[in-house]
């Protein structure tokens, strides 16, 4: 029993280096994923304190809306720019509706508004698009669909080309997003309101604007995180279910920093994949993927409580 | 006018500690006694018990459960479906390992099983906090579930994988779905919800539940002034599991009859939060109240339209459900951010002095 839980799975792994390759690297892709969702959740904490579960369901929305207008004969390139500008509109509409009159309500309760919005766009989703499972239009976009095949030590690695593509684009996002947020007035105007949001109002930043360019850009990178994910898995609302992924790797790396959730998304997604194929799917009987990354956080939150990247939790009375 | 509280004097501190000091609450609540033990039962057909008193019930004491540990004491957990899983899977292996046994003791007795769980998935929120211990406690959700798929043991190794309720009798009446009488059920479920609804409304008032306000209020002040907050928390988890396991069971033995995992999953554990927020938080009464819609408004919906003449599909209706309720959950949250339970605390208060404003 010791032998197959500690010397076994390695032992594997050395026989067949090139299998634990395309492991990792289907790791690596879902993990990617995972960091993506759980980026838009960290920017919208930083900015405004609210814990955002719609994330998830956005990238659904996104998605969907991108689907659904090209099925109406739009052309692919006009769906993006459509898409995005009904992620404005949906952005202007939280923040006027749902967010402006709960500005200075506990964070516990802008929480369950969010919730509130999720379920709301859930149930829109389905009622505009239908709830059958839809095909991403990955080629129209551009997105190359072939893929490399790959000779390490002698065995053979499958490089999908658009997993390649989704991790470019998700890289360009984050150095995009970076240098936004660290080189220009307003994304300064944003981390001074996460920071200190009663001075950053009195310094004649405006909350509303500011708040809906944070739901805009966490509107883009759930389109980016949905069209990555639909073109792996289809697009329909079981998607969800990786928002809820999206969760331990915010927990795992700290809910207000950005380099928490890149780095916790890729942990996650290789541990976690790792940990199913050398020891879930023989020890266990599989589909250890649904709880292994919540355990995995909820261990390490024992050691550290704000998680790898977080901040200090300095509490006074 | 209605009610005048003016007169009702008090002179003894015992008097003044009563669980309704006012009058009228008190006659209200036999009012809506005397509704849930004498009325309904002789009035309400099969359809009504089966959707709508039978469900209300067991949804609000798993939300009485939940509200104890998110109301009353500020832990915040999203893992009730699946310690309700814990409760019926616990209740459907004593009544199968000892058949003897009596279906309503096993009921009572499977939450002492969701209760030890509980206090294990307890134990991180002595360390972690807020929206990380919400988080935390989705890892007992996720691995619970996947422990009702993978231990065959816990189903019998049924081939289906669900667990099917046998029929029980207790004092020699069927008492389990789906073969008994729904006015037997429903009494059993309302003996048992009013039992614990009295209880925790006793408890929450005792040192117990001032523990658990002052830990909800602010944790570290509540160290400070001498709370042992690991009693505190665990007490809360223990209790809060040990209700929401006995809603689990019933949920299954006296209303759903079988049960897959698949049903404890986390939808199940969103409903119940969905029901303690639009009720109110820290709230008994709020549940009940929360409850009603949560259960109620899908019925409506699903029969109005009918009633109308209108055809409509019954997907449509699932969807416009959940835009509905999205969309209530926002507009309490901002009308009032306390609930339904609130809400009639403030109608109580202009009642108080209603025709007088001031």
């Amino acid at each position: 029993m010791l032998d197959q839980i500690v010397v076994a799975p390695f032992r594997e792994m050395i026989a067949a280096p090139d299998f634990l390759m395309q492991v990792l690297w289907e790791g690596i892709v879902s993990g990617i994923l995972y960091a993506l969702i759980a980026l838009g959740f960290v920017l919208i904490f930083r900015s405004s304190r609210i814990f955002n579960f719609a994330q998830g369901i956005m990238v659904v929305f996104a998605a969907l809306t991108l689907v659904g207008l090209y099925e109406l004969g739009v052309p692919a390139w006009l769906c993006v720019l459509l898409t995005l500008a009904v992620m404005l509109i949906l952005a202007l509409a939280i923040e006027r509706v749902v967010l402006r009159p709960l500005v200075g309500q506990p964070d516990v309760i802008l929480f369950m508004a969010t919730i509130g919005v999720t379920l709301f766009l859930v149930g829109m989703g389905e009622f505009v698009f239908g709830g059958e499972n839809k095909v991403m239009i990955t080629e129209q976009l551009g997105i190359p669909t072939g893929s490399w095949a790959l000779e390490p030590f002698g065995g053979l690695l499958i490089l999908e080309q658009k997993d390649v593509a989704v991790a470019v684009m998700a890289a360009l996002l984050v150095v995009g997003l970076l240098l936004f947020l660290n080189r220009t007035r307003t994304g300064r105007a944003i981390r001074a309101l996460g920071d200190d949001s009663q001075a950053a109002l009195s310094l004649g930043i405006s909350l509303h604007t500011i708040w809906v360019l944070v739901w805009f850009i966490a509107g883009i990178i759930a389109l980016v995180t949905g069209i990555a994910w639909g073109s792996r898995a289809g697009v329909s609302f079981a998607l969800e279910v990786i928002a809820y992924k999206a969760l331990p790797v915010l927990m795992l790396g700290g809910l207000e920093s950005i380099t928490g959730a890149i780095v916790g998304g890729l942990l996650i997604g290789v541990l976690e994949k790792v940990f199913d194929i050398y020891w879930g799917q023989p020890l266990m009987g599989g589909s250890t993927e649904t709880w292994f990354a919540f355990v995995l956080a909820l261990i390490v939150l024992l050691i550290r409580p704000q998680g790898l990247f977080g901040e200090k939790i300095i509490e006074r009375v | 006018m209605l009610f005048r509280t003016g007169g009702q004097f008090k002179t003894s501190y015992k008097e003044d500690i009563a669980l309704f000091p006012v009058r009228q609450d008190a006659i209200l609540l036999g009012v809506v006694l005397v509704l849930a033990w004498i009325v309904f039962p002789l009035t309400a057909s099969e359809f009504v018990f089966q959707t709508l008193l039978i469900p209300i019930l067991i949804y609000a004491l798993a939300a009485l459960g939940l509200n104890l540990l998110i109301g009353y004491t500020g832990q915040f957990s999203l893992g009730t479906g699946a310690f309700m899983g814990v409760g019926a899977f616990a209740c459907y292996k004593m009544v199968t390992l000892m058949p003897w046994m009596n279906p309503i003791v096993a009921v009572l007795l499977s939450g002492v099983f969701s209760a030890g769980v509980g206090v294990v998935f307890g134990i991180p929120s002595l360390r972690i906090k807020g929206f990380y211990l919400a988080i935390s406690t989705l890892a007992a959700q996720f691995f619970l579930v996947w422990i009702f798929e993978k231990w065959s043991w816990l189903y019998n190794d049924n081939l289906s994988g669900a667990i099917e309720v046998p029929n029980l009798t207790a004092f020699g009446v069927v008492v389990t779905a789906p073969r008994a009488d729904s006015v037997m059920t429903y009494y059993v479920i309302l003996a048992i919800a009013t039992l614990i609804t009295w209880l925790v409304m006793n408890l929450t008032r005792g040192a117990l539940g001032r523990s658990w306000k002052a830990t909800r209020d602010m944790d570290f002040a509540a160290e400070l002034i001498g709370i042992n907050l690991m009693k505190s928390k665990l007490t809360a988890f223990a209790l809060s599991s040990y209700i929401v396991g006995v809603a689990g069971a019933l949920f299954v033995f006296m209303w759903r009859g079988a049960a897959e995992p698949a049903l404890f999953d986390i939808p199940l554990s969103f409903r119940i939060l969905y029901i303690v927020i639009i009720g109110g938080l820290g709230s008994i009464m709020g549940n009940y109240l929360g409850a009603v819609l949560i259960v109620g408004l899908p019925v409506i919906l699903g029969t109005v339209p009918e009633a109308l003449g209108l055809e409509i599909a019954s997907a449509r209706i699932e969807q416009i459900n959940l835009m509905i309720i999205g969309a209530l959950i926002v507009f309490f949250l901002i009308v009032e951010p306390h609930g339904l339970a609130r809400l009639w605390e403030l109608i109580r208060e202009k009642l108080i002095r209603w025709p007088f404003p001031h």
